[in-house]
């Protein structure tokens, strides 16, 4: 299965481009096992990702939390804590 | 448009633009030709120059999610507090210090549901809506990520508790 990955900020930052299509390897189902995977993409990936918790995720654009299954979803975006307002 | 609970319609407004926003004109835009409305309160969010230091901030948003988050929240305002109206608009870009960020206007019948409107959706919108706002120096160009605040996760949580407390 292949979904789009969407990034923002330092995440977006640190892997050096805003989105990108990637095929999911069996054995990856929610969010955490996502992160998890990208990590181990490269050193740009590893720095994104290297303190997983403060990572947020939502799935067509709805918050999820680490433990929940990526299912159908199109479109998973990955960044840091919001900081708008 | 949400259905009220006088059966007037609840103008529900979220935007998410760069351009500036013109306050007194979205109060009228809210306001205007109604009477039920008997308290109005706007917030206005600006950008500090942080001691000086700043020359911008650049405000990143994810496009579609950020009206969507905005909007859930703005719904969840108007149906707690029984506002008969809202306004959230939010700039995205490079805002100088004393420019504008963002503006949230609440109108109830009377003024503690505007004020508690307008608050709950600020400390809902600074954890949930997704935004990011970077630092531009003054000296030296680009600076850091923001940090997102403990204080602001406690601000929201008070609400969650409020409604607990309250037995609803």
């Amino acid at each position: 299965m292949s979904v789009r990955i969407v990034y923002f900020a330092w995440v977006r930052e640190r892997i050096g481009k805003g989105s990108e299509e990637i095929e999911i390897p069996a054995g990856v189902t929610t969010v955490g096992d996502l992160i998890a995977h990208l990590s181990t993409l490269g050193e740009e990936y590893e720095a994104a990702f290297q303190v997983p918790g403060v990572i947020r995720a939502a799935l067509d654009e709805e918050h999820a939390d680490h433990d929940e299954p990526i299912g159908q979803a199109r479109e998973i975006a990955l960044f840091p804590p919001m900081t708008g307002g | 448009m949400a259905a009220g609970t006088s059966g007037t319609p609840v103008g529900v407004t979220v935007r998410i633009q760069a351009q500036d926003f013109d306050i007194a004109g979205e109060i009228e835009a809210l306001t205007g030709g109604r009477t039920d409305i008997g308290a109005v309160v706007s917030f206005t969010g600006l950008c500090r120059d942080e001691g000086g230091r700043l020359s911008a901030l650049e405000l990143e948003h994810y496009p579609g999610m950020a009206e969507r988050a905005i909007r859930a929240i703005a719904e969840k305002a108007v149906t707690r507090f029984e506002l008969c109206g809202i306004t959230a608009i939010h700039r995205h870009g490079a805002i100088p210090p004393g420019g504008n960020i963002v503006l949230v206007v609440a109108a109830a019948p009377h003024r503690q549901a505007a004020f508690d409107g307008a608050s709950f959706l600020m400390d809902y919108l600074k954890t949930d809506a997704p935004f990011w706002k970077k630092e531009h120096l003054k000296v030296g160009g680009a600076g850091e990520w923001v940090s997102a605040k403990d204080a602001d996760d406690e601000a929201k949580a008070k609400w969650a508790e409020a409604l607990r407390q309250s037995g609803q």
